[in-house]
């Protein structure tokens, strides 16, 4: 783990070891720089270990002045509740976390099919102001979802697309696009060009190229670039809270913030579903940790 | 970059190929943002409600002038400027500090990474709905704390000052591991070679640091920072689920504005120019970004 995550931050020799001039007098130095960097990372990771901890709280434990660190009651009620509604069918809550899914999922897989090919194409191919489309494609990505929902409200309310599952997969996949497009240009250019030359000479057409030979090397960056679009859309709160309203087609983030609607708030519920949410998150963020620089500047930086 | 094309057929092919490849992308953006920003733009000179229908009457700049005169939308600018220059301050120190940290440990970075990045990949729904447990003057763990330091509780989230701090705190929370992450790639690529040289003539660590680090780091930080301060200008979904603009109005950003103007009065065609201008704004930053991004690309 610790290996592979130092290559996800650095594309140099890593620095293994200290300089001399630095070592004679570091020791006290050091010990406090340690200490110092546990302290941060016991704040930072303070609020995720409470979230994790409420969801297997009784009530009365959560509501507990003081706070209860330890010695509280292990429950699994909470994440039962995430799941099986009151009537002991399924819950709004599961619903969601599957429309949230298919949403995420579907746009995903349109944003990969349009953009794939599009970053070929701009790393490749004699495109006329490449560089100006580019931009303005990236520049696509950073308008204010706030202001854009206005008019895709109306837009959507013209066409019959309000609260329904295909004007989300629509709008995420338009945000999912200009990402993947970016993203996915870093990894064409990463492999030679040189390989459809030759396959070229050897009588392949360009799309032929490729489609056999580039294509398969481009792979692994696909599925990279895929899971960050999946982590966006299934992360995204602004569009979904303002185009969707019944719970057979509300995703997840609108479902857990309506949770804090009424005068009593369940938290340990609240806890549980965040924990539920969340976790998939975590670990396709992990398993794409070699890409996080590329992923989270929308692949306008990479290393 | 594009090989040199053997025949006039071939590169025929090629073109068509590229539009064919292009356009299905850029058609969607065109339908899915330039087209929404279009009519918005159109929607910003009427008096056009989306709620009480019939036809939208012209109103020229009149939406425009009573946007930017309007003492409610400069208190909100103060209130996201505040908001902007103080989370993307805070995150940038505290990022570059850890990534500094980091770097110079031998053992166990990978790990240290990976722990410092979580908050970073949570969807903003659940850190503002978790801050705001945690935030609970009655319950909230964070009050509980400093009770037992011996200190009173604070109504972070329904006070006036306290709750646009609690803001800025949740979303440095958050963020930081994002500049950390970046100044941790821009550390991790300075060559090895100018620190030994600077050891061999017994530069001291400050010294170090101002000539060596700081000069190699910045264009990438740069870029990080200003990333972050578009996105900090955009936000909406921390403050709704936080404070919800409140209490009164003290943490209502420029873009929760424009959302009660839209969604709660219902006149779409102000709120419609409010988004134009916001947009504006945006769209200075970001060609601000790329062109810091291009430097560093070519340099």
């Amino acid at each position: 783990m610790a290996v592979s995550v130092d290559e996800a931050v650095s594309t140099g020799p890593a620095r293994d070891r200290t300089p001399p001039a630095r070592r004679l007098g570091g020791r006290g130095r050091s010990a406090l720089e340690v200490a110092l960097l546990t302290v941060l990372a016991v704040v930072m990771l303070f609020p995720v270990l409470w979230m994790i901890e409420t969801s297997i709280k009784e009530n009365r434990d959560v509501y507990a002045v003081p706070a209860q660190f330890f010695g509280f009651t292990v429950t699994m009620d909470h994440f039962k509740d995430v799941f099986v509604g009151p009537d002991g069918g399924r819950s709004a809550l599961s619903v969601a976390f599957l429309n949230s899914a298919v949403v995420a999922g579907v746009s995903t897989v349109l944003a990969t099919v349009l953009g794939v090919p599009a970053a070929w194409a701009y790393s490749r191919l004699a495109v006329k102001a490449r560089k100006d489309q580019l931009f303005f494609i990236l520049s696509t990505r950073f308008m204010p979802p706030v202001v854009v929902v206005i008019p895709i409200f109306l837009m959507y309310r013209q066409v019959g697309l309000i609260d329904s599952k295909l004007g989300l997969i629509l709008i995420y996949t338009a945000f999912n696009v200009p990402f993947t497009i970016w993203m996915m240009k870093g990894f064409v250019d990463e492999v030679p060009a040189e390989y459809e030359d030759a396959a070229m000479l050897d009588g392949y057409t360009r799309l032929q190229a490729f489609w056999r030979f580039t294509l398969p090397l481009l792979v692994p960056g696909i599925a990279a670039t895929a899971v960050f679009a999946l982590i966006f859309s299934w992360n995204e709160f602004v569009f979904a809270i303002f185009l969707t309203s019944s719970d057979s087609v509300r995703t997840a983030p609108p479902a857990i913030a309506g949770l804090i609607g009424g005068t009593t708030t369940d938290w340990g519920l609240v806890a549980a579903a965040s924990v539920v949410f969340a976790l998939p998150v975590l670990v396709f963020a992990y398993l794409v940790r070699k890409h996080l620089v590329a992923g989270v500047t929308l692949g306008a930086v990479r290393r | 970059m594009t090989p040199p094309a053997p025949g006039r057929s071939r590169r025929l092919s090629d073109r068509w190929l590229a539009v064919a490849f292009i356009s299905p992308a850029l058609l969607l953006l065109l339908a899915m943002s330039v087209f929404p920003l279009l009519w918005a733009l159109y929607l910003s000179f009427t008096d056009y409600s989306a709620t009480r229908g019939g036809p939208a009457r012209s109103v020229g700049f009149g939406n425009y002038t009573a946007i930017l005169t309007s003492a409610q939308v400069h208190q909100r600018a103060l209130t996201t400027l505040v908001y902007v220059v103080g989370a993307v301050t805070l995150q940038t120190v505290l990022g570059f500090g850890i990534a500094y940290l980091i770097s110079r440990r031998t053992h166990g970075r990978g790990v240290l990474t990976t722990l410092f990045l979580v908050p970073m990949m949570l969807s903003p729904v659940v850190v503002g709905l978790f801050w705001r447990f945690m935030l609970d003057a009655q319950f909230g763990v964070i009050n509980s704390m400093l009770g037992s330091l011996g200190l009173g509780p604070v109504e972070w989230l329904t006070r006036q000052r306290t709750a646009l701090i609690s803001l800025i705190v949740v979303d440095t929370w958050q963020w930081t591991p994002f500049i950390m992450l970046i100044a941790l790639a821009g550390l991790t690529a300075v060559p090895k070679y100018l620190y030994e040289a600077a050891s061999i003539d017994r530069a001291s660590e400050w010294f170090r640091f101002r000539t060596i680090t700081l000069p190699l780091v910045w264009p990438l930080l740069l870029i990080a920072v200003l990333f972050r301060a578009i996105e900090a200008f955009r936000l909406f979904d921390l403050v709704y689920i936080l404070t919800n603009g409140g209490p009164g109005v003290s943490t209502e950003t420029l873009s929760f504005h424009v959302y009660k103007v839209a969604f709660l009065g219902f006149n779409t065609g102000t709120a419609s120019a409010y988004g134009i201008l916001m947009v504006l704004v945006v769209i200075v930053l970001t060609q601000l970004y790329l062109r810091y991004l291009n430097k560093l690309k070519e340099g």
